[in-house]
């Protein structure tokens, strides 16, 4: 009986310190979890999602890591991550395996807002500082969470620079026509777009949704032309704004001015000929953006990181694309967490949230503030360009046309310009 | 009045590409009993294969078709010997299952492989106007080959042996096979041609619309309820059902919010099981 006692006694003894050991281990590194669409509808995004953000880890790893001044060392970054399936229910059960059995330091949420809402549930529920990016519906910080921090601009200003847009080059534009696909972000964005536009003096003309998947929109266009509007804004996500867009240019409906969300933005827009020429987009960021130390300087903020030119060169150069404003946010969310880090001193979630809401940074990818009052968490410094796809030496290229202190091109106006 | 003019055009144009695009599955269920949830997956197949002959070998998707029905008729006969041989004669589920696993592996290979990005075939071939209302000439075309190849499997179903043949299983293969058909090769031919089909329509559907690997899910969707309007095994009653969806969307979209139509297509397909199940088109 006694011999029993204490082989369990040295047993539990062996596995504590076991348990301990490797505790102490787990401080050689920074567990960064998140969960990767590498299967499922969001697979595009999710995956320049990843690629900006694995392009961040080596450039932190290749500096020796992130210095904890509480542990007086640096200490490299080790991603640990999974295929959600573009499935909400398998983004819950994921997010709680990197917590509780990864012993995730840190989480990146997934790609989509829908996804994101998933994960912020787990990542509140065990206090784990969550950067969010690929995620623009201000929902989420609406429901009361003091752990998820936004690096996208809200989807509450996504297309409001466009009416500015507009406004700024054709006052006497009032008829506007809202079309936008039924989902969270596309009605967040288009419901605050429709909101702007009637304090700001438009005529809202037609206001409709259309389902996701949505492939013909001929009969959506049919209304479009029968209501004669200045303007078409809204879209979605990227097939539908594609097929969207190509539709209107084969219907020849004569609007002034084309926005749309998302796929505008992505350089395989271009594929779809001249259907893409005219159309604008905003844009979380775009290669030819110009954000740098002077502009920093400008606005009295501290300037943090890589220069845009470096990105987009070290990026082209590990994947042999451009990259996109998913790959950007991707980098920026493990710059800005990389910041907070060292900010903190520490690997606690109490400091380095302390340290999230103290940042005020400016970065490649703009400046990076995060709202403390009502919205929690959500994106308060960082503003969208508007782009629009032009003619240059006969190939289609993406030019920042707004705002001003941005652009690098001057907008064309008007849209049906190239129907002549 | 434009604005009704121009969606029945429409309506008229994409509901033939609907009615194409159903056609494959309504052969296979009609001939072989068989629900094919291999469907959509096929119809992506053939998008790609029309993109990958575009983007390599110069061919736009119109010239492409031919060789998509060929590569089409090989893999569905192939994929009938694994997929559905030795169920076939097994209750209903287990088809139900064997063509829905066949989707599972060639999505999720073509995820893996192509990715989820959305693809385009850009052909540049214009668009007609007549008065305020433009058509463009790749959805015309797409129009006249769903007729075409409507006719011609109409012609082959009801004027040639092997047609007949395919019929006859259809009704009784007992007694198909008692008259020298060689069923089996019959139903792997049935199903060769419906695969077949479904490609030609990704390749055409490809033509109009940007699409992606998890393209082919809508219109499999939509060919159900078209097979159930039409009736099962005719490619007229296919062609009909195709049409009636067409336009049932474009019509209604121009007084109601085009996040109803759905609602009301499954409204109309309730009905008709309800009222007439053999579809609007019977098959003789």
């Amino acid at each position: 009986m006694k011999r029993g006692v204490f082989v369990w006694f040295f047993l539990c003894c062996f596995f504590l310190s076991f348990g301990f050991t490797k505790k102490v281990l787990a401080k050689d590194k920074i567990i960064v979890g998140f969960t990767v669409s590498q299967t499922g509808k969001l697979n595009a995004e999710s995956k320049e999602q990843y690629n900006g953000l694995s392009l961040w880890k080596s450039y932190v790893n290749k500096q020796g890591g992130i210095y904890v001044k509480e542990l007086q060392k640096k200490l490299p970054v080790e991603f640990k991550y999974y295929d959600d399936e573009s499935s909400k229910e398998r983004v819950q059960q994921l997010y709680v395996r990197l917590i509780t059995q990864d012993g995730a330091d840190f989480l990146i949420s997934p790609y989509s807002s829908g996804l994101t809402a998933s994960s912020s549930i787990i990542a509140e529920q065990y206090e784990k500082i969550m950067l969010a990016i690929g995620s623009a519906s201000d929902s989420i910080f609406t429901k009361g969470y003091t752990h998820i921090f936004q690096i996208y601009t809200p989807a509450s200003r996504y297309l409001t620079g466009s009416l500015d847009l507009l406004k700024a080059y054709d006052p006497k534009a009032k008829k506007i026509a809202i079309v936008f696909e039924q989902s969270n972000f596309a009605k967040d964005v288009c419901t605050a777009a429709k909101d702007y536009a009637v304090k700001h003096g438009f005529n809202v003309v037609l206001f409709e949704s259309y389902d996701p998947g949505t492939t013909d929109f001929t009969s959506i266009l049919n209304k479009v032309a029968k209501k004669k509007p200045d303007a078409v804004i809204g879209g979605g996500h990227f097939s539908d704004g594609e097929t969207f867009a190509k539709q209107i240019f084969e219907q020849k409906i004569r609007v002034k001015l084309v926005s749309l969300l998302v796929a505008p933005a992505v350089p395989k827009f271009a594929e779809i000929g001249k259907s893409a020429l005219y159309v604008t987009a905003p844009s979380q960021w775009e290669p030819k953006a110009k954000f740098s130390e002077e502009t920093a300087k400008k606005l009295g903020v501290p300037w943090y990181g890589v220069s845009g030119d470096w990105f987009v060169k070290n990026y082209s150069k590990l994947y042999g694309e451009t990259p996109g404003y998913h790959a950007a946010a991707g980098f920026v969310a493990g710059l800005v967490l990389q910041k907070a880090i060292e900010d903190a001193g520490s690997l606690k979630s109490s400091k380095v949230k302390k340290a999230l809401e103290a940042m005020d940074l400016m970065t490649f990818y703009g400046r990076i503030t995060f709202d403390k009052g009502d919205y929690y968490g959500r994106q308060l410094g960082h503003d969208m360009v508007y782009l629009q796809w032009q003619n240059c030496d006969g190939k289609l290229v993406k030019e920042v046309v707004w705002p001003e202190v941005a652009k690098s091109a001057n907008f064309i106006y008007p849209y049906y310009k190239k129907f002549k | 009045m434009y604005a009704w003019i121009a969606a029945l055009i429409n309506g008229i144009l994409v509901g033939l590409v609907y009615g194409l695009a159903a056609i494959g599955l309504n052969l296979i269920w009609g001939v072989m009993k068989v629900i094919n949830l291999s469907h959509g997956a096929f119809i992506a197949l053939g998008m790609f294969c029309a993109y990958f002959i575009f983007h390599f070998a110069g061919i736009n998707p119109f010239l492409a078709v031919i060789l998509i029905l060929i590569v089409g008729l090989i893999l569905g006969m192939i994929s009938y010997f694994i997929v559905l041989h030795r169920v076939l004669d097994a209750p209903e589920l287990s088809t139900l299952l064997s063509t829905y696993s066949l989707s599972l592996i060639i999505i999720g290979l073509g995820t893996f492989i192509f990715t989820t990005n959305p693809r385009a075939i850009d052909i540049g071939l214009g668009s007609i106007g007549i008065g305020n209302i433009y058509i463009p000439i790749t959805k015309i075309l797409t129009g006249l080959f769903s007729i075409l190849f409507t006719i011609v499997l109409y012609v082959f179903l009801y004027k040639t042996w092997t047609g007949k043949a395919i019929r006859a299983v259809s009704l009784n293969r007992a007694a198909a096979e008692f008259m020298g058909v060689n069923s089996t090769f019959i139903l792997s031919l049935s199903f060769g041609i419906g695969v077949g089909l479904a490609m030609v329509a990704g390749c055409l559907i490809a033509a109009i619309f940007p699409f992606t690997i998890l393209s082919g899910a809508v219109y499999e969707l939509k060919s159900f309820v078209i097979c159930v309007l039409g009736g099962l095994g005719s490619p007229i009653g296919a062609l009909v059902g195709g049409l009636i969806l067409g336009l049932l969307e474009n019509i209604c979209a121009l007084k109601i919010p085009v996040g109803y139509i759905p609602f009301i297509e499954f409204v109309i397909l309730v009905i008709i099981l309800l009222v007439k199940p053999t579809g609007l088109i019977t098959k003789r």
